[in-house]
């Protein structure tokens, strides 16, 4: 196997989109047990088929567009968040040989992606030409400029200690030791941004039902929503991919595992943190949220970098 | 009740005869023993602010302010004549008293000057009369429809207003009146109060509501914002309203009651409680201890199911998730009790005039017994789980802040004015249906935000615990229902072996009890504050007037007041923290 050879491609691209639509059953299910309940559990062993059935259903769906929304764009919108998403995952070391692109900037152009995936929320809701969409769209705007400022400087202080942007460099020098370890608050800070990124409960303030009744997606119904709600979960697993490549040593493990296995259990850790997230934790108020990141967060990576770089230069 | 309120009639009608002249009142007797007074429209401005602010101890809680159409009523012994009757409600919490002032109207253009400027709670309920009498209230700030379409035709609580839709010509909707009435249901800013814009920002106008997932119903609030920053909300009622008071005056005394479960539907049978006594009290049954001890161990159940809904809802209206599956389990367990005595869940209408609708089952206790020993667990963990998380903290605390004198001011009972840290409960001012043999605590909070809404219920749950436990450990023996010939249906046994009873069974369960003409008002503290009905008897088988009196009308009156000012998810936590149910505001 090498990096970017059309299978490996073919091969990511298809497991990615499907563990994507299975998450959705994970998540269902898991919440399930954790509230007490059964969660979907009917279409096939353990409701396994609940994604497909889900999927035929939405497939199905009337593509209703409302009359008042600007069309061309209310259309583009949800595809947006599809193919960001699914573009970052160009850079994402599976494994030795298994990646679709060996890119020297690659920490960069996952930034550049989480952010132009943002695009979506703000677009759908001023598409859409309702005000709880409108309300929706300012809030991932803001948030997403707020929180993209720290998230960057969180995973400088990985690029500092790699000395390189190359993500699989980065894997290659947790060799001696992960760099959850000495970047341990650069890690909570980009755990924290990272949910940030995904609008993920507690943090998905640009959709909360009880406030603005799904935000910027109150007007998308059928296939379209569904690509949010996709496009959402690629979120959670590029960004649970991409923790595990900076801080918890990517594909590295003990040898009684494939490299492979390692990174996706790694991964589904993180997948299944972020679930219990959303099931455990109220959601802060927006002003409170944005004053968080500015007055804690972005304080936190600031001396996180210094340190790191102090350290860097004392111990040579 | 009664000992109080005779001990003030002595105080208050001197001081006010004092005060307008003796010859200016005409006293009227009432089975409830509330001092009731005629007087004359002019001076009713003066005798409003005088009780609310001039004397010591004052009458500063509205606690009702209604109407009767008198028109058709006979028993109307020593009143004065009146085509419509304006009565105001009052109550002192300090002297725990109440006064009921009555104002005859004439039939044609029925007028009188608005109390909105010396009690600011009587705006709602001066609207809701216009809407439902066709009274006006002059000086009114905004003297529109409030629970009916503002295109309807008639005021539905006269007594020549049809109650059926038999009655009726049959329902059309042409085009051209489709169109009249979606253009009366446009959004004008100003009709609601509201300037489009100010020197240096156009507002934005949201519509949250009627449909909207955190307004617990049907219920619709205008927001005017700056950004997110609410500049004005303004609650608008109406879309649960079903009548509930016409109702009451064409089904029998009996058959009502299951009517009144639907009141506060969180309640239960806790709504028949008022109900039940009122008539009781109006045909003078005394009800037997132990039907007492299963009403009052009823009720708590139900307080505990009511509250245990609202805080799943609380917390989830502030976006944690969890909490309300768990509750919903525990809510179970409740509904599993209740059913165990009277068949149903949610609206068992198990309470009946002159005691229950039968006897507890074998083994009842069983239940009751393991869920004692279970909820404490549970409540411990919600503890941890939401009041002691601190982004529910963040969320909740300093917002949606009122005073006691603010809450009073705007008729505020029940948890919401206890979270202001004034330690009062119906059940200890006056206890009704035995509460005085039990021993519990009032809970209060001390800064009258949401989270010490939320933390008074909290409170609640285990209190009304330890009565269901008390209820358990000291159940009484005796009959379940009262030997009185209006206790309906009455006693099954004896109806097969005695002739008087079969023909009284008979009437009762063909006609419906006969109960004696008659006024009364009977007030519990049900699951969201007072809980009263004002029952005008004409000595007939149906009730004359049914007024329902409930907490959440006035609660959601003060949403302006609570909401000016912060954030659009503040609003949602205030909403939450309040407790309402659309049916409960409604009728």
């Amino acid at each position: 196997m090498t990096v970017g050879s059309p299978a490996v491609v073919i091969g990511i691209l298809l497991s990615t989109v499907i563990v994507a639509a299975w998450l959705i059953w994970v998540e269902r299910r898991m919440i399930g047990i954790w509230q007490d309940r059964l969660g979907p559990n009917r279409v096939g062993p353990l409701g396994l088929g609940q994604v497909v059935a889900d999927m035929v259903k939405i497939f199905f769906k009337e593509d209703w567009i409302p009359p008042f929304a600007d069309k061309p764009v209310f259309v583009i919108a949800p595809a947006i968040v599809m193919v960001t998403m699914l573009l970052g995952f160009v850079v994402v070391p599976f494994a030795p040989g298994v990646g679709v692109i060996d890119f020297n900037f690659g920490l960069l152009y996952f930034f550049a992606l989480s952010s132009l995936a943002v695009y979506s929320q703000v677009l759908a809701g001023y598409a859409s030409n309702n005000k709880y969409s409108l309300l929706g769209s300012l809030r991932a705007a803001a948030q997403s400029i707020s929180y993209e400022v720290f998230m960057g400087l969180a995973a400088m202080g990985v690029v500092m200690l790699a000395g390189s942007f190359n993500l699989r460099e980065i894997v290659e020098a947790q060799k001696d030791g992960w760099y959850v370890l000495p970047q341990f608050a650069g890690f909570l800070a980009f755990l924290v941004a990272a949910v940030a990124e995904c609008h993920r409960a507690p943090f998905d303030l640009p959709e909360a039902e009880q406030e603005i009744t799904g935000g910027f997606h109150t007007e998308y119904s059928g296939m379209k929503f569904g690509m949010f709600f996709v496009g959402e979960y690629l979120g959670i697993t590029l960004n649970s991919a991409i923790l595990v490549t900076l801080f918890f040593g990517g594909w590295l493990g003990p040898a009684f595992l494939p490299p492979l296995a390692w990174f996706i259990l790694k991964t589904l850790v993180f997948i299944l943190f972020f679930i219990l997230l959303r099931a455990a934790l109220a959601r802060p108020r927006y002003d409170q949220f944005m004053s968080f990141g500015w007055k804690v967060m972005l304080p936190l990576t600031l001396a996180n970098i210094v340190v790191t770089g102090a350290v860097g230069l004392s111990v040579p | 009740m009664a000992a109080p309120t005779t001990e003030h009639a002595e105080t208050i009608v001197p001081a006010l005869c004092r005060r307008f002249g003796g010859e200016t009142f005409v006293q009227q007797t009432t089975a409830d023993g509330i001092p009731t007074l005629w007087l004359p429209a002019r001076i009713l401005v003066e005798t409003i602010r005088y009780l609310r602010s001039e004397i010591d101890r004052p009458y500063a809680l509205l606690f009702d302010l209604t109407a009767v159409d008198e028109r058709v009523r006979k028993h109307r012994d020593g009143m004065p004549a009146s085509a419509y009757t304006v009565v105001y409600h009052l109550v002192s919490l300090e002297r725990n008293a109440d006064v009921r002032l009555k104002i005859a109207l004439p039939e044609t253009d029925p007028a009188l000057p608005s109390i909105v400027a010396v009690c600011p709670a009587a705006n709602w309920y001066e609207r809701e009369v216009w809407d439902m009498f066709g009274i006006r209230f002059d000086g009114h700030p905004n003297l529109r429809r409030l629970i009916m379409p503002p295109t309807w035709q008639g005021h539905p609580l006269r007594k020549d207003h049809p109650a059926r839709a038999t009655e009726m010509e049959p329902f059309s909707l042409p085009d051209d009146v489709q169109q009249q009435e979606q253009e009366a249901l446009r959004f004008v800013p100003e009709e609601w109060g509201m300037q489009r814009q100010s020197e240096d920002t156009d507002f934005l106008f949201l519509n949250l509501g009627p449909n909207h997932p955190s307004v617990h119903g049907v219920f619709r609030v205008a927001l005017q914002l700056d950004g997110e920053e609410i500049v004005d909300a303004v609650p608008d009622i109406g879309y649960h309203h079903r009548g509930a008071e016409k109702m009451g005056e064409r089904q029998s005394w009996h058959s009502y009651i299951p009517y009144t479960d639907r009141i506060d539907y969180l309640g239960g049978s806790m709504n028949n409680l008022p109900y039940v006594m009122a008539v009781e009290k109006l045909a003078g049954i005394e009800v037997p201890e132990r039907a007492r001890v299963i009403r009052v161990m009823i009720s708590e159940f139900y307080r505990i199911a009511s509250h245990l809904l609202f805080y799943g809802t609380f917390a989830q209206d502030v976006g944690q998730m969890s909490p309300i599956f768990y509750m919903f389990i525990d809510r179970e367990r409740v509904f599993e009790i209740i059913e165990s005595f009277t068949g149903a869940r949610m609206h068992s209408s198990f309470f009946r005039i002159g005691g229950v609708a039968m006897d507890l089952p074998e083994g009842w206790d069983r239940l009751i017994r393991e869920f004692i020993a279970y909820f404490p667990r549970r409540l411990a963990e919600y503890d941890k789980a939401v009041m002691a998380n601190k982004l529910i903290q963040r969320r909740t605390r300093g917002i949606g802040a009122y005073t006691t004198t603010e809450a009073i001011d705007w008729s505020v009972t029940g948890a919401g004015l206890r979270a202001t840290g004034l330690p009062w409960d119906y059940r200890k001012a006056r206890p009704y249906s035995g509460y005085e043999n039990f021993e519990f605590d009032v809970p209060t909070g001390t800064n009258g935000d949401c989270y010490d809404r939320c933390a008074v219920r909290v409170e609640e749950m285990r209190q009304s615990l330890r009565i269901i436990e008390q209820c358990v450990e000291h159940m009484p023996s005796g009959p379940y229902k009262a030997e009185h010939p209006l206790t309906t249906p009455p006693p099954k046994e004896r109806t097969m072996h005695d002739i008087e009873t079969l023909i009284q069974h008979f009437l009762s369960v063909s006609w419906g009890p006969v109960i004696p003409p008659g006024e009364v008002c009977v007030t519990i503290e049900a699951t969201k504050g007072l809980n009263g009905y004002y029952l005008t008897s004409d000595g007939g088988t149906m009730s004359y007037r049914t007024r329902i009196r409930t907490p959440s009308f006035p609660h959601l009156q003060m949403i302006p007041l609570m909401s000016r000012g912060m954030m659009v998810a503040d609003l949602i936590a205030i909403l939450a923290s309040i407790d309402f149910v659309m049916a409960d505001v409604d009728r």
